[in-house]
């Protein structure tokens, strides 16, 4: 198991904002978080990256316990997340922006063939390397979040809401180059609203209402499933 | 209004030499800005003791108040001993008041009201603690140069000090800019400014971070300390007070969190205030410096250059 959550509470200040979550993802996964506005889905994400500390419950990545581990260390052990909205450096160019994303790895060595990888994904990015972050689009910084994270080479990549705030055609994109991130060999947790795209990518599912998990399976099983379906992909 | 006229360069080169002081000075507040929004007004005390610390190393080298002008190689070995010694100084002590009077309030997440009491609190006691072990009185500084004149611009004359101490703001600021934007370390500073959050995502260490940005501001304030020293030949342990403020005021004017901000704030408050004195009178001279101010904010009220290191943050 790459990652297991056992048990997981969250709480700001008197209010708790997750009850008790427990989910797995196994190496090699896609495996998707979804629920509405407000289900705790951001604050899984920021618990696991070690931006939220926990008051309950245990992270474990690849066997080892993550739950007391400083941020910044988490990246060094190889989770890697690009934050909701956008978290890009907005005073830095693209290139600078990308850079950041091997600020914690040891080797630079093969900075040239990740920086390939990554425009190979995102040819966008590559014409606009030299472009200041903060003045491109929505869709654009969207990108640069996931070609930074994934410039740190993660074993274990955190998305949060990638298809946040984009238009159609821009969603389906980013959710094949998810797709694409994953046959490379990267597991994926993805956290989404989407759940139409997050669940046709997903090996697995989880359900989060209100900060609990009400249900769980594969992404296949749970796009037929008729309660998903009215709640979530707005078919009766 | 003639005065100014008639002396208009003269006035030109002393508000840069001062500004080049201010300047310095002020990156120390705009650092710190940058990666904690916080004013830290125990920095005008991290650049007092530059100034002590500098009298210190040249006392320990046998010079006294009124000894001669040492020979030409003497004084670079001085200067450069005192700069050593004040940077070392201040960087310390900026680093001690981040441990001591912010990083414990921290690490219990306080109220951003509680740091400003802390600052003016370790502002307080480093400057009062100059005040009761060292002197209550004006500091004098041995005597290094001798002002003389080099060459006219402009049929002003600029004298070897003021060139000294632009000269060497100069290579301070730039060598401060290099290490931002080149080295992994300054990229670290850069990503925490423009957002805190992404950038512990990037593996960077915050509390590494802030300890760099006070270590940078201090060696600055400790250079300027130097500066200051030759220039006015006496320093004191409420020194900072005023020159705090003003460099504070450098900052803002620029674009707090801006470090070209600071430097442009600088020159133009070391110019402004000359400028003013010389119409209505140099007892207006802090008048002339705040009014100024107050001007540019009006009209621009995140600063000439804007805060652009932390642009677009929510």
């Amino acid at each position: 198991m790459l990652l297991e959550i056992s048990d997981l509470v969250v709480a700001y200040g008197r209010i708790q904002a997750l009850h008790g979550i427990s989910l797995t993802v196994s190496e090699g996964e896609v495996v998707t978080l979804i629920g509405a506005n407000g289900a705790g889905k951001s604050t899984t994400m920021r618990a696991i990256s070690g931006l939220r500390p926990v008051s309950r419950g245990s992270i474990r990545f690849d066997g080892q316990d993550l739950t007391h581990v400083r941020a910044d260390l988490r990246v060094v052990r190889g989770i890697s997340q690009a934050p909701e909205g956008r978290g890009i450096f907005p005073g830095m160019t693209v290139m600078e922006n990308l850079e950041m994303g091997t600020y914690a790895r040891r080797d630079r060595g093969n900075f040239r063939a990740d920086l390939d990888r990554v425009f190979g994904l995102f040819p966008r990015l590559q014409e606009r390397r030299t472009q200041v972050a903060g003045t491109m689009s929505g869709g654009e910084q969207q990108m640069l979040t996931i070609g930074r994270a994934l410039m740190a080479r993660p074993r274990l990549l955190l998305l949060d809401e990638p298809s946040m705030g984009l238009a159609p055609k821009l969603i389906q994109q980013i959710f094949s180059i998810i797709r694409e991130i994953n046959t490379q060999g990267t597991t994926v947790l993805l956290v989404e609203q989407n759940a139409q795209q997050a669940l046709s990518v997903a090996d697995r599912a989880y359900i989060l209402e209100t900060g609990s998990i009400v249900k769980e399976g594969t992404g296949r099983e749970l796009l037929g499933d008729p309660a998903i379906k009215e709640a979530y992909l707005g078919v009766a | 209004m003639q005065f100014l006229l008639d002396n208009f360069w003269d006035l030109s080169v002393t508000g840069l030499t001062q500004g080049a002081i201010y300047a310095l000075i002020a990156l120390g507040y705009t650092l710190v800005y940058g990666v904690l929004r916080l004013i830290n007004f125990a920095h005008s005390e991290v650049f007092v003791t530059g100034t002590f610390a500098s009298i210190f190393v040249l006392h320990a080298f046998g010079l006294g108040s009124d000894d001669p002008v040492p020979s030409a190689g003497m004084v670079v070995l001085y200067i450069a001993a005192a700069a050593v010694g004040a940077m070392v100084a201040s960087a310390a002590t900026a680093l001690v008041v981040e441990r001591v009077a912010y990083r414990p309030l921290r690490r219990r997440n306080a109220p951003p009201l509680v740091f400003l009491i802390s600052a003016i609190g370790a502002s307080f006691a480093i400057s009062e603690a100059f005040g009761v072990l060292v002197d209550r009185n004006n500091v004098r500084v041995p005597n290094l140069i001798e002002p003389q004149t080099q060459f006219h611009l402009f049929g002003a004359s600029v004298n070897n000090r003021q060139l000294l101490i632009v000269a060497a703001a100069i290579v301070m600021m730039l060598c401060l800019d290099q290490f931002i934007r080149r080295t992994r370390l300054g990229r670290g500073i850069r990503a925490v400014s423009q957002d805190p959050d992404s950038a512990a995502l990037m593996g960077v260490n915050k509390d590494r971070v802030i300890a760099l940005t006070f270590i940078l501001g201090g060696l600055m304030a400790g250079g300027a300390a130097v500066l200051y020293d030759l220039q006015f030949g006496v320093t004191r342990f409420n020194a900072g007070f005023v020159l705090g403020i003003k460099a504070f005021t450098a900052a803002v004017l620029g674009g707090i969190g801006n470090l070209r901000g600071a430097l442009l704030g600088g020159l133009l408050l070391g110019l402004m205030e000359n400028y003013g004195s010389a119409i209505i009178g140099s007892e207006w001279r802090d008048v002339v410096a705040f009014v100024f101010l107050i001007v540019v904010l009006m009209f621009r009220p995140t600063g000439i250059l804007g805060e652009s290191l932390g642009k677009a943050r929510a």
